[in-house]
């Protein structure tokens, strides 16, 4: 099944939820959701037997500041039926905030923290949100546009002398 | 042994700095620290067809037992600070063979933001080894070159100022 299709099926399920198709010119055409409504559409796609999306093979967040927006991208596959589907979901910059999709694919568990330790989006119920990659202490979110790097991290300058 | 037999008052004559240095850089022990692809290239220096171990230089587990660190790899801001608490972990006195670009000055990931530019502005460096990664011929002059710099070592007379700014 292809994005349109799948795309019909969930407007005519979950219609105003459900915002738009999106077909760019380069790479995988995207279906657009309401932040509100990702899990119910996640978990609908993952039961769905013509759908059957069992693996979400990845889960990024994008910055978008001339949008004032913060994008979160699913990138699904189903193994039973092999095809792929691209869902993505908006939050505003200041206040970035959506729910987990933890229930419905496991994976999303670091998935989700890696989102939210680079460009600092907050899952709501998610059972584990802590930074993965980064050390605890650090400040600020540095796959945001905005992010200024530091001039110093515990004493150690992050600037290095010119040689020449 | 049958060498020694045939010569029952066999004797050396040297300075006392000359034979501790000797059997200090002859029994190095390296504090396995791969980082990144230049661990790679240090298991193949310590693997049997370049043979670290020729030269006296083992790898150990754990700072507790070990003479030196080779730090191999990219070294992040997360790990400097570990990096920093494994080097006092280890007991005096104690050397760092910094391997390759990014452990020399940050290398290709030097502007990232989470990279830290060089690993010597977290512990004192004693040999500098370039390339991405050195191959094993590089990372065995490197050893060379510390037990030069370790046989030049005066520890009867510390206050020639011969000695590493870092043991005294």
């Amino acid at each position: 099944m292809d994005t349109a299709a799948i795309y019909s099926k969930l407007k005519e399920r979950f219609g105003d939820a459900v915002l738009a198709l999106e077909s760019e010119d380069a790479g995988d055409p995207a279906i657009r959701i309401q932040p509100r409504a990702i899990v119910e559409v996640a978990a609908w796609l993952h039961a769905e037997a013509d759908t059957a999306f069992d693996c979400l093979t990845n889960q990024s967040g994008v910055d978008y500041p001339d949008r004032n927006e913060v994008e979160v991208v699913y990138h699904l596959f189903s193994y039973s039926l092999r095809h792929t589907c691209v869902l993505k979901v908006g939050v505003p910059r200041d206040n970035p905030s959506m729910p987990t999709v933890d229930p419905v694919w496991k994976t999303a568990n670091w998935m989700e923290r890696e989102v939210f330790d680079l460009v600092g989006v907050v899952f709501e119920g998610h059972p584990d949100l802590r930074r993965i990659l980064l050390p605890e202490d650090w400040v600020g979110h540095p796959l945001r546009k905005d992010f200024v790097e530091p001039t110093e991290y515990h004493g150690i300058s992050t600037k290095r002398e010119s040689m020449l | 042994m049958s060498l020694l037999n045939t010569m029952p008052e066999f004797m050396v004559t040297t300075k006392v700095d000359e034979m501790l240095n000797w059997t200090r850089k002859s029994s190095l022990w390296y504090m396995l620290f791969g980082l990144a692809c230049c661990a790679i290239e240090m298991m193949q220096t310590g693997g049997p067809r370049s043979d670290l171990d020729r030269f006296g230089a083992v790898p150990r587990a754990t700072p507790r037992q070990s003479d030196l660190m080779i730090v191999a790899g990219t070294l992040t801001l997360k790990m400097a600070l570990r990096t920093k608490v494994l080097y006092e972990q280890m007991p005096d006195p104690k050397y760092v063979i910094s391997m390759g670009s990014c452990s020399n000055c940050g290398g290709l990931f030097q502007l990232a933001y989470s990279v830290c530019d060089g690993v010597d502005k977290v512990i004192p460096v004693d040999v500098y080894v370039p390339g991405c990664p050195p191959r094993p011929e590089a990372l065995t002059e490197g050893l060379l070159k510390l037990q030069e710099k370790m046989m030049q070592e005066k520890w009867l007379v510390r206050s020639t100022g011969e000695s590493r700014p870092a043991l005294a």
